[in-house]
């Protein structure tokens, strides 16, 4: 006989299958493998000559070499990681910044909230490259942590204000009213009702601020501003490939592949993980 | 003795703007009382009033006898697990990213009663309708008429001694609505309903008292079908005669 138990299981079905996330998944998965894997093994020393300057694409050296005779793939792959922690690591800051002071601004009263909007479009207003040349520059060396740590504080005004706008929006809805007629704490229902609602939004920002990061990071160090050497960020390596882009241009085409095919995969995967943590899209 | 009184309650906004003026109201135990009056007569404010969501100017709102007071955590929980409302849209009072499960069971979660919650909630779903099966599913999967089903599931669940519905059928199709009703009319005989609409025939099929509400002020109330037959105040005379009638 079923019992009520089993008629009221609940229902586990996952719609986890869209092409948009597989191919998200790919994507990142080659970069994150290439990347983990570097921190064993390379090809070749990254900082070493082992070929001759400039070399075509060969056997030997599967993306060529550059000017100094250094393996260039193995550059690249070593740049995956470099990208990957940046990318992570200033989302990581500006999420949790970001997220945090959205929530206060929303339920901070009209006075502190209006002092909050305006705080947050003026520093908008600042493209994040210059906010983060700046913190970098503040921190007087260029190193990988102060780079995240600066495009982190750039990007988090951006979460902020998105986390404010949406929060406010949930705060009006009926369910919010019910949750705190049936005894819900503001904390619970922060937890239980807001951030899951905004979520897929946020998510989706998250993978653009992750994509934005991994640019910026590529502009700091093209600039000499990002990761020192012997890390081999590829902004560093566009930067170096600059003088032979016509007698060698895979020195820059790689990097940019590299750079472009990351950024495309994190937001493809976003967009397939929003669609598949979304009852309502799932349902579709 | 009244369940709930509310004595000389006045609601206005810093703006200076007032909601409602000197309003007093006894709802004792097992009443229905509808509340009626046009949009922006006070209704809504009224019942977050009674709600404890906001507070009033002046005046003062008491349950069993004893102040309504926000800032007494312990007595809050308590009235919380007493009072509890159903809202006019079913599309908004369900959180779309929850199971009917986790949405019926947040008052005995909030409210820490323990118990076996998922053999309660089923209990209130069969209670106003539903079958059990739908505990793994969401809101989107259903009607307005179901949905609005699983609000009241949510509201009865903690077996409250007041029901609070806030325009609750007015979002919906007539069908789903005369449903509703009947459904309000059976949970009204275990417990107080205090019904607000602007939909006197609706009133008038649930309720067995009637508060009349005009600009912030109680203009009549009493027995629902004594003051529709015989309507004293002008406010309710314009009421009545603005109810749509079929063509002769």
């Amino acid at each position: 006989m079923t019992t009520l138990d089993q008629i009221a299981a609940p229902n586990r079905r996952r719609r986890f299958g869209s092409l948009t996330l597989w191919a998200g998944i790919a994507l990142v998965g080659i970069h994150i493998a290439v990347g983990l894997l570097t921190v064993v093994w390379s090809p070749y020393d990254p900082s070493g000559m082992t070929g001759g300057r400039l070399e075509a694409p060969s056997w030997l050296h599967w993306a060529g070499t550059d000017r100094l005779g250094r393996d260039f793939l193995t550059q690249i792959m070593i740049g995956s990681r470099i990208a990957l922690i940046v990318g992570t690591g200033a989302a990581a800051i500006g999420a949790i910044i970001g997220v945090t002071l959205g929530l206060l601004a929303a339920f901070a009263t009209k006075l502190l909230d209006d002092a909050f909007a305006a705080t947050l479009d003026i520093l908008i207003a600042f493209p994040t490259l210059l906010i983060a040349m700046l913190v970098v520059a503040a921190a007087d060396t260029a190193n990988l942590g102060s780079a995240i740590f600066a495009l982190g504080i750039a990007l988090s005004a951006i979460v902020a204000r998105l986390t404010r706008i949406l929060t406010k929006r949930v705060l009006l809805l009926d369910y919010i009213t019910a949750a705190r007629t049936s005894g819900t704490s503001w904390l619970g229902i922060v937890f239980r009702h807001i951030l899951p609602n905004i979520w897929p939004t946020l998510s989706v920002s998250f993978a653009l601020q992750f994509g934005l990061a991994a640019i910026a990071e590529a502009s700091l160090s093209y600039l000499g501003l990002g990761a020192p050497p012997p890390n081999a960020s590829w902004g560093r390596l566009l930067q170096e490939a600059q003088g032979t882009v016509y007698t060698a241009p895979i020195g820059a085409i790689a990097p940019g592949i590299a750079l472009v095919s990351l950024v495309i995969g994190i937001n493809l995967l976003a967009d397939g993980l929003r669609d598949s943590v979304d009852p309502t899209r799932r349902a579709r | 003795m009244s369940l709930l009184k509310v004595d000389n309650v006045t609601f206005g906004y810093s703006s200076g703007k007032s909601v409602l003026a000197g309003v007093s109201l006894d709802i004792g135990p097992g009443d229905t009382i509808g509340l009626v009056g046009e949009s922006g007569s006070g209704k809504s404010t009224l019942l977050r009033l009674l709600l404890g969501l906001t507070r009033p100017n002046s005046g003062s709102i008491s349950f069993n006898g004893t102040a309504l007071d926000p800032r007494n955590a312990q007595f809050m929980r308590a009235y919380r697990r007493q009072v509890q409302i159903v809202f006019q849209d079913p599309y908004s009072s369900l959180d779309p990213r929850q199971t009917v499960l986790s949405i019926v069971a947040e008052p005995l979660r909030s409210l820490k009663i323990a118990r076996d919650h998922r053999q309660m909630v089923m209990e209130a779903l069969v209670s106003v309708g539903l079958e059990p099966t739908i505990l793994g599913r969401y809101p989107h999967e259903f009607s307005g008429g179901q949905r609005q089903r699983i609000a009241i599931a949510r509201a009865i669940v903690a077996g409250p001694s007041l029901l609070l519905a806030d325009e609750a059928v007015s979002a919906l199709d007539l069908s789903t609505r005369i449903r509703i009703v009947e459904l309000l009319k059976q949970l009204s005989a275990s417990m107080t309903l205090v019904f607000v609409s602007h939909d006197i025939g609706v009133v008038a099929a649930l309720c067995e008292k009637i508060v009349i509400l005009e600009q912030g002020r109680i203009v009549e109330s009493g027995d629902t079908k004594t003051i529709l037959a015989n309507p004293q105040h002008p406010y309710t005379q314009r009421l009545l005669a603005s109810v749509p009638r079929m063509p002769a």
